[in-house]
């Protein structure tokens, strides 16, 4: 059944940062829908404009020319203060290089999105420990990143993501930094996850394989522009 | 962020770098400091110089002379002058109605009198000056050789240093010594019935003059007490300094003839009553100073204090605490600079933290407090530290000035003071300036854009 309002609505996005006096087009006029529920794979090489299109969905990054509206949202007419908050909210976000806070321990990490949407302090226990629980990680609250192999800190790092509860996760190379059989497993869970929450992924890799595995749909970027519009396999 | 939140990860965020923390709080610490000990110097002089000086009873005090005495030069020859009414007489009466007025402590004469003494068989001249029992708690005698006297009416006599000097070198020896005083006793004649019955009478009749007086040379043993720097009040109100001085109700009772009986009987005084060259009326405190001289004068008498001399003395030690204040800021100034440079360090080090804090849904709002709250707290723990330390200098000081004072065989003083305006104050400022500190800081963190934040290694 055709979704009448897709989860996330790329119109003519264009995104052109100036060095010096060149222009670098690094998301060039990229149109795209992602219906609700549904699991995007963002192939393509290094600097073909991924993942400034993933910054770009994500809020972190606003575009020179078009709108990205994400459930209803479009983010061009929001504020900075708006926009905080939709990355609060809306979005999740989980990063190749995990990006956990190496002296917070897990718990305290996870915590940590709470913390900024000022969620009551007796709500937060509960919420972390699902979230961790939801990744397996529920063992390991008192440790510290170090003190995790790097499967278990993007596991970690899914959980931070997913702990406010939001609508659209967003991963940028999740498996970048994993092994193949860790990269498995992050994948798996994350289609667990979007298959039980019914959320809506987007992810960037550049590992085809992977790609074709997990991810409803697949769209290729090379040199900012969008070379297919991830059509529903 | 929610404060307690913020306030957590600010706390968490100053221990992960502590000693450079630690190093940057310590010099808002000695900034403090410099500013604390500079104005607890300034408070502590100022402490020192009111409290000697309400001791020395000139600013609690009002002094009382007939109205004629008060006519100088600038008055114009005798016969310009406005006939005003007949002064007042100020003789045992009017002491006795000023001593009824509300706010008075007490009122005394001042007894003066040039004479001299005989001490080891050979002869002094001096000048003797009655000494109120109040004077005992001035700060004049806080420091003097032998004691005070034993009672108000006691034959007993404390000498000036100097003159002390002159009857022995070794003063010292003099404590406990008798001494005999030589003075001119007044005795006064009949009285003239006329003027006493009648008091508009005419001055320049003769026949309406008092009888006068006669003088009768007198003798009497004193016993020294005591040896002491200064007279209280000296200079101030009487006719010369002080240089033997013997309890008040004494002094009153040798009837000595004093320089004002002398002008008494010149200017045909109407009363035949003895009469004083001027009274000290002791207010209750500075405040009831002002209406209590407005009074006297409404009464006819001549009065005077020395409030303006103080407030003056007000207006001095407020540019002086102004100007130590501007010095001591120096420090702290510096001490700013120590806060900017360390929360721009910090955020060159915090740079990816600030990023993740982004993504996850962190407002520039948020990280600009953040930084801010980090600056207030090494403020709030630089302003602590920084008065205790500025305590301890001025207690440093205050000893170095002591020891220096005791081996010149001076009493020993507190020049310094921390009272609760400044250290509160202190602590204040501290936590403003830090607060200013991290404006700049603050506003470059929250400005950093978040995808060359999540970038940066």
């Amino acid at each position: 059944m055709p979704d009448s309002q897709p989860a996330i609505r790329v119109e003519h996005v264009s995104r052109h940062y100036t060095m010096g006096s060149a222009v670098i087009h690094a998301v060039n006029d990229v149109s795209l829908d992602l219906p609700a529920g549904e699991f995007l794979a963002l192939l393509g090489s290094s600097g073909s404009g991924k993942s400034t299109l993933l910054n770009l969905i994500a809020g972190l990054d606003r575009p020179t020319s078009g709108a990205v509206n994400a459930l209803g949202q479009d983010l061009s007419k929001m504020s900075s203060l708006e926009l905080a908050r939709y990355r609060r909210q809306t979005v999740g976000m989980v990063f190749q290089s995990f990006n956990l806070l190496p002296r917070m321990t897990l718990e305290e990490n996870v915590e940590l999105p709470l913390r900024l949407a000022e969620v009551d302090r007796t709500d937060r226990p509960a919420r972390v420990r699902e979230a961790l629980e939801r990744v397996g990680l529920a063992q390991r609250v008192g440790h510290r990143p170090s003190e995790l192999s790097g499967g278990e800190q993007q596991r970690a790092a899914v959980a931070r993501a997913l702990v406010n509860r939001p609508k659209i996760l967003l991963a940028d190379e999740p498996t970048g930094n994993l092994d193949s059989a860790t990269g498995e497993s992050i994948l798996t869970l994350l289609r667990d996850i979007q298959k039980n929450l019914g959320m809506t992924i987007v992810m960037v890799t550049h590992e085809r394989p992977l790609a074709d595995r997990f991810a409803d749909r697949l769209a290729v970027m090379a040199d900012g522009k969008l070379l297919s519009n991830g059509a529903a396999r | 962020m929610k404060p307690r939140d913020l306030s957590d990860l600010a706390f968490r965020n100053l221990r992960e770098a502590i000693l450079r923390n630690s190093l940057t709080t310590l010099g808002v610490a000695v900034g403090v400091a410099s500013l604390v000990a500079m104005l607890s110097l300034g408070v502590g002089l100022q402490q020192l110089a009111s409290k000697r000086l309400s001791q020395s009873g000139l600013f609690d005090s009002v002094f009382v002379t007939p109205k004629t005495n008060l006519r100088g030069p600038g008055s114009g020859p005798p016969a310009t002058r406005v006939p005003t009414a007949v002064a007042r007489p100020l003789d045992e009466d009017a002491r006795a109605e000023i001593a009824r007025l509300p706010n008075v402590i007490e009122v005394y004469p001042q007894i003066r009198f040039f004479t001299e003494v005989r001490y080891d068989g050979k002869p002094f001249a001096t000048m003797v000056a009655g000494m109120p029992e109040s004077a005992k708690s001035s700060g004049s005698f806080d420091g003097m050789q032998g004691a005070f006297f034993s009672s108000a009416s006691a034959n007993e006599a404390i000498l000036q240093s100097e003159f002390a000097k002159e009857l022995n070198p070794q003063t010292s020896s003099l404590v406990g010594k008798e001494l005999v005083l030589r003075y001119a006793e007044r005795q006064a004649l009949a009285p003239n019935p006329k003027s006493s019955a009648s008091n508009n009478s005419d001055s320049t009749n003769p026949e309406s003059l008092p009888g006068g007086f006669s003088v009768v040379p007198k003798e009497m043993s004193l016993r020294i007490v005591g040896v002491v720097e200064t007279e209280p009040a000296a200079g101030f109100g009487g006719y010369g300094n002080g240089r033997l001085l013997i309890p008040l109700q004494v002094a009153m009772t040798l009837r000595a003839a004093q320089v004002n009986d002398l002008r008494d009987i010149v200017r045909g005084a109407t009363s035949s009553k003895p009469t004083f060259a001027s009274l000290t009326v002791r207010a209750k405190g500075p405040s009831s100073v002002e209406a209590l001289e407005a009074t006297i004068k409404n009464m006819g008498f001549g009065a005077f204090s020395l409030l303006d001399a103080s407030k003056s003395l007000r207006i001095f030690f407020s540019v002086f605490d102004l100007l130590l204040g501007i010095f001591g800021s120096l420090a702290l100034a510096v001490a700013t600079l120590g806060i900017i440079n360390t929360l721009v360090m910090a955020i060159l080090e915090r740079r990816r933290e600030i990023g993740i804090l982004k993504a996850l849904g962190a407002a520039d709002r948020d990280v600009k407090q953040l930084f801010f709250v980090e600056a207030g707290v090494m403020g709030l723990f630089g302003g602590f530290l920084g008065v205790g330390l500025g305590w301890l200098i001025g207690r440093a000081l205050t000893f170095g000035t002591n020891v220096y004072l005791h081996r010149q065989s001076l009493p020993g003083v507190d020049i310094s003071s921390v009272p609760w305006w400044l250290f509160l104050g202190a602590v204040s400022f501290s936590i403003l300036v830090s607060l200013a500190a991290g404006l700049y800081p603050a506003s470059r963190a929250a400005r950093l854009d978040p995808v060359a934040a999540l970038r940066y290694e």
